[in-house]
């Protein structure tokens, strides 16, 4: 049995459509690992103990244990007490605390490198310690960290391929299903992959722009 | 000195890291209106002290006033904290770095505080910028980033940030040590200019010429004690001390070489 791509055609827009599920899935988790990463770095960096600790915890067990069983806990194992989350929100909160965690480190990072006389000058003009966070400290750490950022945004992207197990019909779980009527694996998975590579680049792309505008106000 | 209240009055401020003092029990009243220098090698406390009038230094024993307010109020935390984010409101603080925000332009280093602490709208807070920008020359660059202008440049915009929250007080912190010797005129004029208008400053400084010509008093500071204090004429011309008489020959030294 040789190779035969004219099946695909057939089967474009369930595949398209899978990789719409898929762009939805990435942005929606890339933005709760954005904001959940920087929230996650001052909790680290400036809450006092009792607040912290709770969330070291919670980011030990996000790092210290596989993608996947995060995502089938929070949807299967959160119905049990009477948490209900649709599929695709699941894989969205599940993928976006995941990277999260890893954004947090690369924020304390940055945010502990923003030389410390730009929170003095805030102060001393009278701004709050969190006013001073939000305006002067967070704005000049994110401009630092956003290439390493957009690093983790492409894994984020590579593994949302793992929500298909929770039955998001996106590009993987898109792929699989024409595979089970065609019987055609090869044909199908080079075209998702490329699929998948073609959303990279246009990730990249998207990256090189916002770093080209930080670089201007440099 | 005058018969009223000081309009600043440091009591008995002292100072330690650790086992290291860095302020020995030191007291200074400053009058409305009045320009003190503050003079010494560097570890005297000079900056130390000066940091401690807005508590970016807190000081470990003393008390710091500003007209009928203390400003280092023993307070449990959070009332302290609102308590010294409306006292620090009222001392506009220069540093020798600038510490402008890059990551703002020129314009919006100077709205940023009046608009979130005092409610300003855009347009007069716009206004506000461009006032304090003319007043210190830098109303042309009201649009450039920060890394786009010169020392000098930075110095001035960082006046004008502080000048906009309408300070009763301005601390200098060797505001023209980093600069290139060519810039450091264009922000003397501005220190000059403030003088003119009777602003309350304290001044750390290396430049000597400018603190005779400009200050009503001189302070000198050695290893955390006033050695000296007088009016700038009797410190610079007639020192009574003899560490300050050293210190001013070694500093003249220095210049010259």
């Amino acid at each position: 049995m040789g190779l035969d791509f004219s099946v695909i055609p057939k089967y474009l827009d369930i595949v398209l459509l899978g990789a719409l599920w898929t762009i939805g899935i990435t942005v929606g988790a890339a933005l709760v690992s954005f904001f959940g990463g920087i929230f996650l770095a001052v909790i680290a960096l400036y809450a006092p103990a009792v607040v912290r600790w709770p969330f070291r915890i919670f980011s030990f067990l996000f790092l210290g244990t596989p993608l996947l069983l995060q995502l089938f806990l929070i949807y299967f194992g959160l119905v049990q007490i009477g948490i209900d989350v649709p599929a695709f929100v699941a894989g969205v909160i599940g993928l976006g605390l995941h990277f999260a965690v890893y954004n947090s480190e690369l924020f304390q990072t940055s945010i502990l490198a923003v030389d410390k006389g730009q929170i003095e000058a805030a102060r001393t003009l009278g701004l709050s310690r969190m006013q001073a966070l939000r305006k002067v400290v967070v704005p000049q750490a994110v401009r630092d960290v956003i290439p390493p950022i957009g690093n983790n945004m492409i894994a984020l992207l590579k593994d949302s391929a793992l929500v298909s197990v929770i039955g998001v019909s996106e590009l993987t779980l898109s792929a699989q299903r024409a595979i089970g009527s065609t019987y055609r694996p090869f044909e199908f998975y080079v075209l998702v992959a490329a699929i998948y590579y073609i959303i990279n680049l246009g990730m990249e792309a998207v990256l090189r722009r916002v770093e080209r505008r930080i670089q201007a106000s440099k | 000195m005058s018969a009223q209240k000081p309009f600043i009055d440091i009591r008995h401020a002292k100072k330690s890291f650790g086992t290291l003092e860095v302020l020995k029990d030191i007291s200074l009243q400053v009058d409305r209106g009045q320009i003190v220098a503050i003079i010494g090698p560097s570890g005297s406390g000079k900056s130390t002290l000066l940091r401690a009038i807005n508590d970016l230094d807190p000081l470990t024993g003393g008390e710091i006033w500003l007209e009928d307010k203390q400003i280092n109020m023993d307070l449990p935390h959070r009332q302290y904290e609102r308590h010294i984010n409306e006292v620090r409101q009222e001392i506009g603080m220069v540093f020798q770095h600038f510490n402008l925000f890059p990551h703002l332009k020129v314009r919006e280093n100077v709205t940023l505080a009046p608009k979130m602490l005092k409610g300003l709208t855009d347009a007069e807070a716009n206004a506000l910028a461009e006032e304090q920008l003319t007043k210190v020359g830098m109303i042309e660059r009201i649009d450039y980033y920060p890394s786009q202008l010169s020392g000098g440049q930075k110095q001035r915009v960082a006046i004008a940030r502080a000048l906009a929250m309408k300070p009763k007080v301005m601390l200098f912190d060797e505001a023209t040590s980093a600069l290139d010797p060519e810039l450091v005129e264009e922000v003397n004029l501005v220190m000059k200019q403030l003088a003119e208008e009777h602003m309350t400053m304290i001044i750390v400084t290396h430049e000597m010429g400018f603190a005779e010509s400009v200050c009503d008093r001189v302070l000198f500071m050695d290893q955390g004690v006033v050695v000296e204090e007088g009016p700038p004429e009797v410190i610079f011309r007639n020192p009574k001390s003899e560490r300050t008489q050293n210190f001013l020959r070694k500093h003249l030294a220095g210049q010259k070489a």
